[in-house]
């Protein structure tokens, strides 16, 4: 077992074992914090996969803007485990086992699938000049939509947040 | 290193925001679970992305950019989303999402 392979093994644990908190802590700022660490173990997949550029960028805006994002909501309703909504127990169980249902059945279907396994050799097509040139010479329509579209968001965000 | 290891790493995040959406009530828990639902995704993409890379192709950047574009609409989504779940709490002073079944009537 190599390098490589412990780094993913301890990067996975955490990141499993964090998103697992997400979905199973009682106090919404706990799920928050077990998000961002989720999403800090995703970036250090992606830097072992040679996405560098997207690495800074998923932390940069999951981490540094849409998890913040969710915290100041969080402490603007002023949530906390008292208020947290209670399921039936039946629900509960019944959304476990179709999770784990389709888990069983994803990893059944693509356990025997024959995939070429990844160097270890770095590659430049996660650097930012390559990402680059190929979003601005292939993908700078699609680009620009997203710009309209997130003035759209914007707008939309201010007009259903005001006060009528 | 096989490349199914980041398919069943995804396949697991994957559950786990399923299994999130499924049993929770809060609503921002479960839109944090969509969240974690579109970063599996994006990961699986990222793996896929290194494995053609690896092959010799050259368009291998195209699905980095994809997860870029994926990261631009959830940013889109979650500034919409949030502005929703608050309007949603001030009016009912709940985000129990059972409340809205309201809309049904």
């Amino acid at each position: 077992m190599n390098t490589q392979q412990v780094i993913f093994l301890v990067l996975s644990a955490i990141s499993l074992a964090s998103a697992m908190g997400v979905i199973l802590s009682k106090n919404p700022v706990t799920s928050v914090l077990c998000l961002i660490l989720t999403f800090f173990t995703i970036a250090g997949h992606y830097v072992m996969l040679n996405a560098q550029f997207l690495a800074v960028v998923h932390i940069i805006v999951y981490a540094g803007a849409i998890m913040v994002l969710f915290l100041f909501v969080i402490m603007l309703m002023n949530l906390n485990a008292d208020v947290e909504p209670q399921k039936r127990n039946w629900l509960k169980y019944a959304g476990a086992i179709s999770g784990g249902t389709l888990l069983v059945i994803l990893v059944a279907a693509l356990r025997d699938a024959s995939m070429p396994s990844l160097q270890s050799g770095s590659t430049d097509i996660g650097l930012i000049a390559n990402l680059g040139k190929t979003l601005f010479h292939q993908y700078v329509v699609p680009f620009e939509i997203s710009s309209v579209l997130f003035l759209s968001a914007m707008v939309g965000a201010v007009v259903i947040g005001k006060k009528e | 290193m096989p490349v199914q290891y980041y398919i069943f790493l995804s396949i697991a995040l994957f559950c786990i925001g399923i299994m999130g959406v499924l049993m929770r009530r809060n609503a921002i828990i479960i839109f944090m679970c969509i969240e974690l639902l579109l970063n599996a995704v994006n990961l699986l993409l990222v793996a896929f992305s290194k494995m053609w890379a690896d092959a010799g192709r050259i368009d291998a950047a195209a699905a980095q950019i994809f997860v870029f574009f994926i990261m631009v609409v959830a940013a889109a989504e979650v500034a919409v989303g949030l502005a929703i779940i608050v309007m949603v709490y001030r009016n009912t002073h709940s985000v129990d999402i059972n409340i809205l079944n309201r809309l049904k009537n």
